[in-house]
């Protein structure tokens, strides 16, 4: 008993002095920022504004009378700018990037940004305040924006040139939020909207290199490294490339443009046409063909058929998030809300390949894993994608539930092999229900979880705002989401070999159902060949050591 | 009837063999790389190397299925029952026993009837297998396998590893029966100098003598 108490005692010291070390150690850590800012410095690498080339527009907007301000505001711009241009306010009100709204054509499931539940911050709706500085408007801050004025379209987001112009949360926050802003140097209007020209990497790179809050969070395939890749990462919007805007490729007119995940192109059977011609598709095959490979080798000819079944994104994307900028992997929203004196904070202890560090932890968030130069998950795809909505109830006992699910298989000709980035959450969900809940992120609230982590009054919040019925009972489901890749396209050099698929425990080695050459997966035509072989060897030998003793006893 | 020293297998007849052997070599070797048995080579470049070989090996047989038929040659290969039970009965005892090889050689018949039957067999079931099997999979992979879409390119596979076990069997026991004779070099050599015994009767000799110059060997 006596000797049981000693160990006891010696091992309560450890763990104290354990605890002692490890709390010293933990509050110089420099990894630790306290606080909970959010604000991603969007402008720091592209404000770096390289010089122009001399433009062949017809207009000098820096010289137009109209433009010389003095502006106050966003809205007084798009004034000066819809009374030339008097159409471009009722096309613009028609796209996604405005009404953040679309109803899928072939499922009829009503998606956009203003609706959907992803499994990144979960839900934009009921979050304007902070979400809708990537709105293409102004003042959104609820679902009741008026969609019909269009003197709130933020024409200077997509259209600015300066690399001066930014945007703030349109309500406030928590007041742990309240510095976030703060020392922001005042927008020249007039300067800004001066230099308004087609938009470049700069502008679209703003919103969706920073997509699921912070670089690269979401997609994997577009990061800041994009705002002037090297050719290494991605051979089109190089410099040393191609040096392409996201509109050479996302092509279009009327402020409508090609490319959506919602209702993807996985071919293109429209037509080709070259760089910045109009045309409605911007997948690879719009300008390389469906046979894009040199007919000269058998190798090239054989790689033309391919396309038939396999994306172009599948070999020459041969790893995402490249470049020095990780993307995240894994979310774990159940660590959410530990503080330290009572104030929110980040710790940042994943240091990626261009020595930035990003947090590992966040208090308003929960717990994230990165990942770099990241092997994709593929799979058939046949473009379209279903969502698990707020409407959606799914078996939360059936393993990680699919945010957005697709079809495809080696028998659709319609499908082809595709890269993925799969996206691995565990996040709240309403127990009662079985649905994805509308969680309540920002506002000035006590049921804000973003200043009060209560994810029990955040859910209520979210979805009474709503009007959707919630059943007081809230869990963790696990969720995955898969992000289609097409960007960061390698030179040729870099595409993946042959042998990158075909050959034992390939990239492709978990796709059933089809006969794939240099995999091995006929186990039964396999064990017949080597029986065959051996027995045959067997025999020849078998015969000829009869032979043999046959010979020397005839001699003895 | 008495024993000559002939030419009987000619020119043509010899480089179509041995590059036939360098093809069936490199196909059989690149071909069960592709297909994922081992990994000695990458696969693109077996995939390379197969095809190229393959169309070689096409145009050859185009040659020789020419050869076969405007040179008369064909006829060695049509099945006989002549001594045909002999010869399975001295591979299968007699062979151990020290017996002589029932079969000579002749100027009409330079294969035993088991071998002609064989060869026949080669030549008519096992290699239009992989070469049918084998000029779908070519078009499929050119693009053009629209036509074949209703089968699906793994039967085709299937059906064209298969044919190529079969011939990886018939080069097993070609190469071993080598050894079954006086010995392995005596069963090489004609294929190599074209030249080896053969008995001819009177007339066969005479006919050669006087048609045929270059086919009995000088100062035989």
């Amino acid at each position: 008993m006596y000797r049981f108490n000693y160990i006891f005692l010696s091992f309560s010291i450890l763990i104290l002095a354990l605890g002692w070390v490890t709390t010293t150690l933990a509050s110089s850590d420099p990894k630790i920022e306290m606080g909970i800012s959010e604000y991603t410095k969007t402008d720091e690498r592209h404000a770096i504004i390289k010089p122009k080339k001399e433009s062949k527009a017809t207009t000098d907007h820096t010289k137009l009378k109209e433009l010389q301000g003095p502006f106050f505001s966003g809205p007084e711009v798009t004034k000066a700018c819809l009374e030339c241009h008097n159409t471009a306010g009722h096309q613009f009100m028609k796209n996604k990037h405005w009404t953040w709204d679309y109803k899928h054509p072939k499922t009829g499931q009503h998606l956009g940004k203003s609706v959907l539940i992803n499994n990144f911050c979960t839900n934009a709706r009921g979050n304007e305040g902070m979400c809708a500085q990537c709105h293409a408007g102004y003042n959104m801050d609820s679902p009741d924006f008026d969609f019909t004025n269009q003197d709130n379209i933020d024409c200077l987001v997509c259209h600015e040139s300066t690399g001066t112009y930014y945007k703030t949360p349109t309500s406030k926050g928590n007041k742990a939020c309240s510095v976030m802003f703060e020392g922001k140097p005042a927008i020249d209007w007039a300067a800004v909207a001066k230099s308004v020209e087609m938009p470049t990497r700069n502008n679209c790179g703003k919103c969706h290199f920073y997509g699921g809050g912070g670089d690269n969070v979401k997609h994997g395939d577009l990061s800041s490294v994009l705002f002037d890749p090297p050719k290494d990462v991605d051979v089109h919007m190089s410099e040393a490339g191609e040096g392409f805007s996201c509109v050479t490729c996302h092509v279009g007119e009327g402020h409508e443009w090609a490319g959506s995940r919602y209702e993807m192109l996985v071919n293109d059977e429209t037509g080709t046409g070259k760089p910045g011609m109009p045309r409605d598709v911007a997948s690879c095959e719009s300008c390389h063909s469906a046979s894009p490979h040199p007919i000269t080798s058998v190798q090239g000819i054989k790689l033309n058929s391919h396309t038939q079944t396999v994306a172009c994104e599948t070999c020459h994307i041969p790893a995402i998030a490249r470049g020095g900028v990780a993307t995240e992997v894994d979310w774990d929203w159940r660590t959410m809300g530990k503080l330290k004196d009572g104030e929110g904070f980040k710790l940042k202890e994943y240091t990626q390949g261009d020595g930035h560090h990003r947090a590992t932890y966040k208090s308003i968030k929960g717990t994230f894993t990165y990942a770099e130069d990241l092997e994709p998950m593929y799979a058939w795809f046949d473009g379209t994608m279903n969502y698990t909505t707020i409407a959606t109830k799914f078996d939360p006992s059936k393993g990680p539930i699919d945010i957005n699910s697709f079809s495809g298989s080696h028998d659709d000709p319609g499908s082809r092999i595709y890269p993925f980035k799969r996206m691995h959450t565990t996040q709240p969900y309403d127990k009662g229900n079985n649905t994805l809940p509308y969680m309540h992120l920002w506002g000035n609230d006590d049921s804000a979880l973003w200043g009060n982590y209560d994810f029990g009054k955040a859910i209520e919040a979210g979805m009474k705002k709503n009007g959707i019925p919630y059943s007081d009972e809230w869990g963790f489901v696990e969720t995955y989401s898969y992000w289609p890749i097409n960007h960061m396209v390698a030179p040729k050099d870099d595409a993946l070999s042959c042998s990158s698929c075909h050959s034992h425990d390939g990239r492709l080695d978990h796709l059933e159902g089809f006969y794939m050459p240099g995999r091995g997966k006929n186990e039964m035509l396999d064990l017949i060949g080597l029986l065959a072989v051996l027995g045959t060897l067997g025999g020849v030998l078998g015969h000829g050591a009869l032979r043999m003793i046959a010979t020397r006893r005839r001699k003895v | 009837m008495t024993m000559h020293k002939i030419l009987v297998f000619k020119r043509f007849e010899r480089l179509w063999h041995w590059s036939q052997m360098a093809l069936i070599f490199t196909l059989l070797f690149s071909g069960f790389a592709v297909h994922g048995v081992y990994s000695l080579i990458e696969f693109g470049d077996a995939v390379t190397v197969h095809t190229w070989a393959a169309l070689v090996l096409l145009a050859l047989w185009a040659f020789a299925v020419f050869w076969l038929f405007t040179t008369g040659q064909w006829r060695h290969y049509i099945p006989t029952a002549d001594n045909f039970i002999n010869v399975a009965r001295f591979y299968a005892f007699g062979i151990f026993k020290g017996e002589h090889h029932p079969y000579r050689k002749t100027y009409r018949r330079k294969h035993n009837p088991l071998q002609a039957l064989t060869y026949l067999m080669v030549k008519i079931v096992i290699f239009p297998a992989i070469w049918i099997s084998g000029i779908a999979y070519l078009l499929i992979s050119f693009g053009q396998g629209e036509i074949f879409s209703w089968i699906g390119l793994g039967p085709i596979a299937l059906a064209h590893t298969i044919a190529a076990l079969a011939v990886l069997l018939f080069v097993i026991a070609h190469v071993y029966l080598l050894t079954t004779g006086h010995s392995f070099i005596d069963h090489v050599k004609p294929m190599i100098t074209g030249y080896d015994d053969v008995e001819l009767s009177n007339e066969e000799l005479a006919y050669l003598k006087a048609d045929e110059p270059g086919v009995l060997k000088e100062g035989d």
